[in-house]
């Protein structure tokens, strides 16, 4: 499984109930389901993707994000993941506020608009960079709203949001103690596991304040 | 008989089950005997887990596959998704379907004997609720030796059959395959299937529907409300698709008889139909689809409703489907959402509205044999 999928793995509890907004052909559903014994439900727009899903025994839904989410109810699933769509949605601050009043926990990942090669292309090209995780022209892509680290930590505070962990990967998806120095520099893709203290039940033990990202 | 005979399960011949245990039913009255015509396809296994019911609309029967004789001109109403090979794999599943009672196919409905009277039931047969033909569905299954279903499949009314059975006997299937359907009527589909009443039992010869008594028959009738159906079957796009502006005969009439083609294909159908399809029949039908509402007996809240349910659902929905839009079958599943339930949901995009679900439309067909797939895979395993 790929690196990002299983750092995510690794945060989610056993036993827990996901939400896997857009969620491909089901590949991470399908391993936690195996390996957490997680129940989970995948959402996608993708009718070949979804058609996947159900030969994998994945149950998806179709549904558009940026609309479809108002039917579930609140706290309804333990963790909601999105993983590379946030950057996606007409209004990702709308997105992230669902994903945490329909679960107790959310992951999100997307690529960090901060990475330092990023910033060098616009920089000495002048042009909106474009890379392997970035391989769309301006005036052709999905990626509509672009963050950096820091742009998401601050949406976080924001909405009061809490960061209870984070880390960044680099394109081939590996986590390296050298980018984790800088995460907003360094990092190519961006991981957090949020939730909202306040709105569930059981608040859990570790207060951790969101981290200040450096660079 | 077609000459493509690879994909067909060729000749089959219907048979009839007869069950003298008296069924109650919804309405309060009782059924004191019956019997049941279907057909089926492929074999039944020796642990008997692979069978697959088919549950009809509307205006459909048993004969789902295959033709009856080889001067058959058209095979069974669902033969593009049943046969070695397709989506419902007769190499694979024993499928099973039947006419469901009320119908005018050949099991017990009004035009049958009434052994009170010695007379037909004409009107006087009870009308029939969804989940009294699935009562009458899991006797038969007893019959053939089914203890549980791999899945019960419906498109339209037999969706809502589907959903039934995943309600009333959750244990004796392992998927609902939910087509095309609704978790219940609208104002404005019970407004459409009162217009066809009306036209029936207004036609003088309906006789308050002892017309066989008369000699008569309200075919006027029949043909109207299957003329109104069939418009509620297509979506405007695909009629415009398929007659435009076109005229019959290339030019203007300036009288009241038939000037554009879809006049002509809604007559033909009405036609057709009214010449092969018993207005009792038709009125018992629509009935059946107006009090369908499962939530009604749990507050009106369908996920509670659904919440005995353990089959693991399917729900396919078709963009211009007007009659049960896809928003009908989001109702289905956000409930099983809510309640916790195994659910797949695809809206599939295609120009024949309400009636896409007939068609071999590969997504769709791709969708259905890949959830029994899953699902004989599955039971294989455990």
């Amino acid at each position: 499984m790929r690196a990002d999928l299983q750092i995510i793995a690794d945060w989610i509890p056993v036993g827990s109930r996901i939400l896997d907004l857009g969620c491909g052909d089901g590949t991470l559903l399908s391993w936690l389901r195996e390996h957490k014994q997680v129940s989970g439900l995948g959402v996608e727009i993708d009718q070949d993707s979804i058609i996947r899903c159900i030969e994998n025994g994945v149950p998806v839904v179709q549904k558009n994000l940026d609309t479809g989410l108002k039917n579930f109810r609140d706290k309804s699933f333990d963790v909601v993941i999105m993983s590379q769509s946030l950057q996606q949605m007409k209004a990702p601050h709308k997105t992230l506020d669902e994903m945490l009043r329909i679960g107790r926990e959310a992951i999100v990942t997307f690529p960090n608009f901060g990475y330092w090669n990023t910033r060098r292309y616009l920089f000495f090209l002048g042009r909106m960079p474009m890379s392997k995780i970035l391989p769309y022209s301006w005036f052709d892509t999905p990626n509509i709203h672009l963050c950096t680290c820091r742009d998401f930590e601050r949406l976080c505070r924001d909405q009061k949001a809490r960061i209870r962990q984070n880390t960044v990967l680099d394109s081939q998806h590996q986590s390296r103690r050298i980018i984790r120095w800088l995460p907003n520099l360094l990092g190519e893709i961006a991981i957090y596991h949020v939730d909202k203290p306040g709105t569930d039940a059981t608040p859990s033990a570790a207060a951790n304040t969101a981290p200040e990202a450096t660079a | 008989m077609a000459t493509d005979g690879t994909h067909s399960v060729g000749i089959v011949t219907p048979k009839v089950e007869r069950f003298d245990e008296p069924l109650p039913l919804r309405s309060g009255r009782t059924l004191d005997s019956y019997e049941l015509i279907y057909e089926t396809y492929g074999t039944l296994n020796a642990d008997a887990s692979n069978a697959v019911l088919i549950c009809h609309a509307l205006s459909g029967h048993h004969h789902a596959a295959g033709y009856h004789s080889e001067d058959d001109t058209k095979p069974g109403w669902w033969d593009a998704c049943i046969g070695p090979g397709k989506a419902l794999d007769t190499n694979r599943y024993f499928v099973v379907s039947l006419n469901n009672l009320g119908g005018c196919h050949g099991s017990t409905g009004p035009q049958s004997i009434n052994p009170d009277t010695g007379r037909r039931w004409g009107p006087d047969f009870p009308v029939m609720a969804v989940r009294d033909w699935v009562k009458s569905q899991a006797r038969l299954a007893d019959r053939l030796g089914i203890e549980r279903w791999l899945a019960v499949v419906g498109g339209s009314l037999g969706g809502m059959q589907a959903l039934r059975w995943s309600i009333d006997y959750p244990e004796r299937l392992g998927g609902a395959a939910v087509i095309a359907s609704a978790p219940k009527l609208t104002a404005q589909n019970i407004a459409f299937n009162e217009v066809a009443r009306q036209a029936i039992i207004n036609d003088p010869g309906f006789h308050q529907g002892h017309y066989a008594d008369h000699d008569a028959y309200p075919k006027q009738g029949l043909m109207l409300a299957r003329m109104l159906g069939h418009i509620t079957y297509l979506s405007d796009a695909g009629m415009r698709d398929k007659f435009g502006r076109d005229l019959k005969t290339g030019t203007l009439s300036f009288d009241y008889d038939v000037d554009f083609q879809v006049e002509s294909y809604l007559r033909y159908q009405g036609e057709h139909f009214s010449s092969n399809f018993d207005a009792n029949t038709y009125l018992l039908m629509t009935k059946a689809l107006d009090y369908f509402d499962p939530a009604a007996d749990h507050g009106h809240d369908l996920a509670r409703c659904l919440a005995q349910a353990a089959a693991r659902f399917l729900v396919v929905s078709f963009s211009t489907d007007w009659r049960f839009a896809p928003e009908r079958s989001e109702e289905i599943v956000n409930a099983l959402i809510h309640a916790g339930k195994d659910v797949s949901y695809l809206q599939i995009d295609a120009p024949q509205g309400h009636d896409a679900f007939l068609f071999p439309i590969k997504p769709y067909v791709r969708a259905l044999s890949g959830f029994l797939e899953r699902l004989w895979q599955e039971r294989e395993a455990g």
